[in-house]
This record gives structure tokens, sequence and C-alpha cells, in this order.
């Protein structure tokens, strides 16, 4: 016999259904911090070996244990709050940060529905917290919220070097948001919905309802790669990363926005640039590479191509310099917003005509 | 309203992780511009010139190790050219000492070029190349141990010749290393030349002209990048440079990235000069046949009295030279480094001036800077290859 399974609601079952949620926090929040821990040493260890050396092998097997070894390390570390700097600024800085990047994971479809038996009814739990009608949109608005940390720590601290490198993070992420916005703009007229797990949903259909290419699944990647490079570069450049690590530029602006910052509360700014860059993969995974579809099961699929981004993103790093504050604004106005229009109006007229 | 148009003054250095060492730079910045940059220097001044007037003539070789100390051979090699060239021994110096001195300098070129194309990399961004760099001068570092037994401040070269022969089998081990560097040059340029990136951040960026960089008295690859075809090994040639069959690379586009290309291009020249030097390397003796300079072999110290006698004067007093004053400039790995002597008689010198190129280039700083991005401040420092040792001596 085959059993319907019920969605689980508030008004129905309140207790099952809080319980449910919690736990669904607790398994994303800890899951994506220890991925966040273990970034850092897979990207010391990429990066290690890429560039001819061995990276962290003295803490625990393999090294394996470096990452807690730092987070002890800054724990205990002392904690300066510069007597020049606006206290409660400096404080607020790397909370508001780290708190925009875990809390946009919390619309990222992590797989499919789990179903399970309670009190003899079969229920099915999406693998998401909370599935937003707007879900894309709360995660462009907290990667915007993300930028007011780093403005702060930069005007808090009142130190020339954080100031620079506040301003060009403020000035990085406003240009580089509008082209990541509209390149997503694109998905939205093909899925025709906002909420992420509508859009991977749209992804397992056979590409272009072809019937006859059904085994190659209508990932958006294929129909908007134009969309998809923007996003990616967008990306890079929203999350400071190599290329675009203008605001922290270790060589020119010694620590960009985070100079005057020490102990744990560089450990939040550090957690919040590799906690975004999971964001990023987790959404350019969601909304191009089909979520959590592949061949494995739900969740193994989505992490597998979340890595894959991640180590794309840790490979860029090996291998580019940087680009120069005025290339990279002509870059963001010049070429990839007006690519990010053309692709809409395109996507537009694809849509009318077939 | 009124837009506020006041400058910001920020102090680059000397903590700070791209001068290259304790420069100082005051700069004025409107946004993110430079209006004016000033160099402060004199963090590192340890006072060898003034230290070299209170030692005989051999003690102050292990001082021009740590003036450029990316490159301590070059900074041996003037200073004991400079002492032949009083003595009037400089025809005397035999010739195996001659190619043994070319070798080890163009190694000593490659390893100031490594640690520049490493740091001056890094300073734009692309971490790899530091590492690939490092990976290389790590076997010049080795070949240094072999032969003087310090890797960084070699000491290795003596008035009349050298401390000691090259150790059995590194002639072999220089050959692998100096065919390997085209191969190593090239995986460079694959992270570099072509990317567009890189091009952009370098094209344009800190422009100085043929004339402008004359009037300054840039030497060395600053000066080549610019059009100016001078090369001291070439023109002026020293130790036997007249011999070897080497290319002086110029280009003329005057900015960051042709001085990155003509460094580049040098690299493959100081291999194909170590290897012609290699191929021309004969058994001989490795000092002078000076007596009353060089100090006499430890077999005849023991077992002659006058070697004896010798070895007590050259190392209790030093040798004496005639009065007079000389210079002597050679083309070091940064440029023109002179060494300027005036012997007033005695086992000292009575004065000693050093012409540090990177001192020299620096000047240039300032007006390739003014009016550029601060980013480009870090390229131009990179580009210029300065070392602080050499300018502070």
């Amino acid at each position: 016999m085959v059993m319907t399974p019920e969605v689980l609601t508030l008004s129905e079952t309140p207790w099952l259904f809080s319980g449910v949620m919690l736990v669904k926090i607790a398994v994303a929040f800890v899951v994506t911090l220890l991925i966040v821990a273990y970034a850092t040493y897979a990207e010391r260890k990429t990066i290690g070996r890429m560039q001819t050396r061995m990276g962290p092998n003295m803490t625990g097997p393999k090294g394996l244990l470096q990452p807690i070894a730092d987070g002890v390390k800054l724990f205990f570390k002392e904690d300066i709050i510069p007597a020049q700097s606006h206290w409660f600024a400096f404080i607020l800085a790397p909370m508001m940060i780290l708190a925009p990047a875990f809390i946009a994971i919390s619309v990222i479809p992590f797989g499919g529905d789990l179903q399970f038996t309670y009190d003899g009814t079969l229920y099915a739990v999406p693998m998401q917290i909370t599935d937003l009608n707007i879900g894309v949109l709360f995660i462009v608005a907290m990667a915007a919220l993300g930028v007011y940390g780093i403005v702060l720590g930069g005007l808090a601290s009142n130190s020339k070097y954080a100031l620079l490198g506040g301003i060009r993070s403020t000035a990085q992420m406003v240009s580089y948001e509008l082209a990541v916005g509209l390149s997503i703009v694109a998905i939205f007229m093909l899925s025709e919905t906002l909420s992420m797990r509508g859009i991977v949903a749209a992804q397992q259909l056979p590409l272009w309802g072809l019937e006859s290419v059904s085994f190659i699944p209508n990932w958006y990647i294929f129909c908007q790669p134009l969309a998809f490079v923007l996003f990616v570069v967008g990306s890079m450049a929203e999350i400071n990363r190599t290329p675009f690590d203008l605001p922290e530029a270790e060589t020119e602006l010694v620590s960009g926005f985070c100079t005057e910052y020490s102990a744990m509360k560089y450990a939040l700014f550090f957690m919040a640039e590799y906690a975004n860059m999971i964001t990023v993969s987790a959404v350019a995974t969601t909304l191009f590479l089909g979520g959590w579809g592949g061949p494995f099961y739900g969740w193994i699929n989505f992490l597998i191509k979340v890595f894959a981004f991640m180590f794309f993103f840790i490979w860029i790093r090996a291998t580019f310099p940087r680009l120069r504050y005025d290339q990279l604004m002509y870059l963001g106005w010049k070429i990839m917003l007006p690519l990010a229009l053309v692709n809409i109006v395109i996507t537009g007229i694809a849509i009318l005509l077939w | 309203m009124a837009a506020n148009t006041e400058t910001m003054t920020i102090n680059m250095g000397p903590q700070h992780p791209s001068t290259h060492g304790v420069l100082q730079l005051i700069m004025e910045l409107d946004g993110e511009t430079v209006v004016k940059a000033t160099p402060h220097i004199g963090f590192l001044h340890r006072g060898i010139e003034k230290l070299s007037e209170h030692r005989t003539y051999h003690q102050t070789i292990p001082l021009t190790d740590r003036l450029d100390y990316l490159a301590p051979m070059s900074n041996n090699l003037g200073y004991v050219l400079a002492v032949e060239k009083l003595l009037g021994i400089t025809d005397e110096i035999p010739e195996r000492v001659q190619r043994i001195r070319v070798i080890m300098t163009e190694l000593t070129r490659l390893k100031s070029h490594l640690v520049w194309l490493a740091t001056h990399a890094l300073d734009i961004g692309a971490m790899t190349v530091f590492l690939y760099c490092f990976r290389e001068r790590e076997n010049i570092t080795d070949i240094y141990e072999k032969v003087s037994g310090a890797r960084m401040t070699s000491n290795y070269f003596r008035v009349g010749g050298l401390a000691d022969d090259l150790p059995d089998g590194l002639e072999g081990e220089i050959r692998t290393f100096a065919e390997s560097i085209p191969a190593h040059v090239e995986e460079y340029e694959g992270l570099l030349t072509g990317n567009r990136i890189w091009q952009k951040r370098t094209i344009g960026v800190g422009e100085i002209s043929a004339e402008a960089a004359i009037d300054i008295g840039i030497t060395g690859p600053a000066l080549r990048a610019s059009g100016v075809d001078w090369d001291l090994r070439r023109d002026n040639p020293y130790s036997g440079y007249e011999d070897y069959d080497f290319e002086v690379p110029v280009r003329d586009g005057c900015d960051t990235f042709d001085r990155y290309r003509v460094r580049l291009d040098e690299m493959r020249q100081s291999a194909r000069i170590i290897l012609q030097a290699l191929d021309k390397l004969e058994p001989g003796p490795t000092l002078a046949d000076c007596s009353k300079v060089v100090l006499p072999a430890k077999q005849d110290v023991v077992n002659n009295i006058e070697s004896l006698i010798h070895h007590f004067k050259i190392v209790t007093e030093g040798f004496k030279t005639e009065p007079g004053e000389i210079y002597q400039g050679i083309e070091a790995p940064k440029g023109e480094l002179g060494y300027y002597l005036v012997a007033d008689g005695s086992a000292y010198p009575f004065r000693m001036k050093i012409r540090p190129p990177s001192f020299v280039n620096l000047q240039g700083l300032p007006q390739m800077v003014e009016g550029r991005l601060l980013a480009d401040v870090i390229a131009v420092i990179g580009t210029l290859d300065v070392v602080l040792g050499e300018i502070d001596r």
C-alpha cells in the first residue's frame, strides 16, 4: 500500500513541526560550520599542492586538526579594541558580516523530501530550512546586508588602511550586486518562480523539454551560459575572493577592512568569508546546476556540486593576480552590467518566440 | 554643495607587507589617487661605508654581502674588482677565477631576479609564482652553500681570487640548473605574460621615458626597458665578460610590463652565460700570484717561513695600496653598482663610496606614481626592484 505523505504544518502538529525545524536548523548550521572549518584546510592543502609545498601537515594526522587548532589559538588571543575606534560599531561589524552569511543558507534546498512515519502517519519534510516564495530575493538581500559589516568594520577601526578597504568594498559590492542580481533575473523568467525549490524542480525536466535528449537535465547552465558566467564572476567579486580581493588586498592595504581586528573578531571575518563562499556555491548550484538533482542521492549530489564550485574558487586564487580598483569598476559597470541586461533582453525575446 | 577635496596622508611603511623592507612612503591620497609620494629612507642604515674606513681591505668583503642581500656575490665582485684595480693587479687574476666569478655572479643575477619576480607577482596578487620562484632560488642557495658555506652572506670572493675552488661535482650541478632555467622561465611566463589581469596591471603602469631615466641616473633593467641599450657587461667589460656571447635585452615600452619582460629575458641570457663559462672553465689556480695581497696556501704557511710571515702580515696588518682613487662599476642585477675608493697609502681605505643601483633607481618612484592609483604604487615598488639594505647601506 502506497501512502501519500502528509505535509508537516505548524497548525496541525505544532510540536512535531517545531522539533523537525529545530533539527533542520541545527544540522544545517553545524554542517555549514564544519564545512567552513574544513574549507580553510582544503584551501590550504589544495593551494599547497598547486604551489609545490605541503600545506598544513603537523597538527593531527595529515594536519586534519589544523582548523581546530587555529580556532583555539584565535579564541585565546588578546582581543584588541583600538583606543581611537568606535567600540560599539567595532564589535558589531564582525557579527553583522557573519550573520547574513549563515542566514542565507536557510533558504537553500539541500535535497528532495525526507519521508518518515510518526504516530502512524507518513510525513514528507523538505531538506531545506524554509522554502520562502521569494527565496532568491532573500539571498540577494542577505548578501547586501553583509556589506554593512565590512563598511562598519572599516569605518569603526579609525585606521586609514581599514577605511580604504571599507570604501573599496562598498563600491565593489554595490557594483557587482547589480550584475549578479540582473544575471539571476533571466533564471526567474525561465522558471517563473522565485522559490529556490521551484527553481530546482524546473531544472529536473529534460533539456528544453526535448524527450530525445532526456538524459540531459534542464540545468540552467545549458540555456543560460552567459548568466552563469556573470553570476560566478560577480559572486567572486561579492565574496571578495581573488582576483577581486581588493577590500583586503594584503599587499596594498595590509589587511584592508580587518587590519585592526584580532582574536575571535578576526576569526569571525575569516569564517564569514568562507561561509559566503559556501553560500555562493550553494546558490550557484541551485540556480544553474540543478540543485540536488543528479545520479546520486539528493544531498550528496548537492554537496558534490558545491565542493566543485569551492574547488574552482580556490583554484582561481592560486592562478590569478588581483585587479586594480578602476579596472574592477570598469569590468562591473561597463562590461558585466550591459551583458546582464542584454542577456535579459535575449531571454525575453526567446521566451516570446517559443 | 561643494565637494570636500581634502587629501588624506597615509604612511606606507616602514612596516608594510610590500614595501620590500623598511621603505617608508608618505603619500597624499585623493581617494585612491596618489597626489604626492615621498620616499623616506634610512631605517636600515648600518654605516657600511664608514665602517670600511676602519677595516683592512679584506675585512670589508663580508660587509658588502649585506648591501644588496639578495645578490651578495655581485656586491663582493664589485668591491673586489675595485680593490684589485686600486692595487693594479687586475691583469694578474687567473682565468679560472674570472670564469668562476662570472658563473657565480650570473647565478646571483638569477637569484636576485627570482626574488624580484616572486615578490613583484605576489604584490600584484599572483601568489603561486612566488613559490615557484623560491623553489628555483633554493637551488641557487644550495649552490651558494656548497661554494662558500653560507646560503645568503656568501663572502666568497677575495682580493686576487676566490676563497676556495669549486667543490667536486658542483660544475655538473650548476650546469643542470642552468639548463633548467629556460623551462622554468617559460613556466613563469605561462602564468603571467599572457594573463589579461597581469597585463592590465602592468602595461602602461609606472612609465618613465628614456630621457627622464637617464636624467635620474636609472640603470639596469629599468633603463633597458625604457629603450636605452646600456649594459656594463658588454659596454665596459670586466672579469672577462667580453669572451661570452650574450644578448642585452632591450625594450621600449618604458612600463612595468616591459621591465618584467626585460628581466625574464635577462634570466635566459644569464643561463646562457653560465653554460658558456662552464664550457670554458679549465683547471688552474684560484688565487693570483701576488704574495703581498693574497693569503698563502695553508700548506706553505706551515712549511715555509716566508709564507708564514706573509700570512701573519696580511692577517694582522692587511695589505697597503698606493695612494689614489678609483671607481669600478659593475652590472649588478639591479643596475650599475659602483665602488669609489680613495686610498691614502695605508691598509685602510680613506673613503669608500658605494653607488647602489636601488638608491638611484628609487628616485624615479615619485614621478612614476604621482597621479596614479594606490595599487600602482605597489606595482612600481616591485618593478623598481629596490633592496633597502643597499639603499641605506
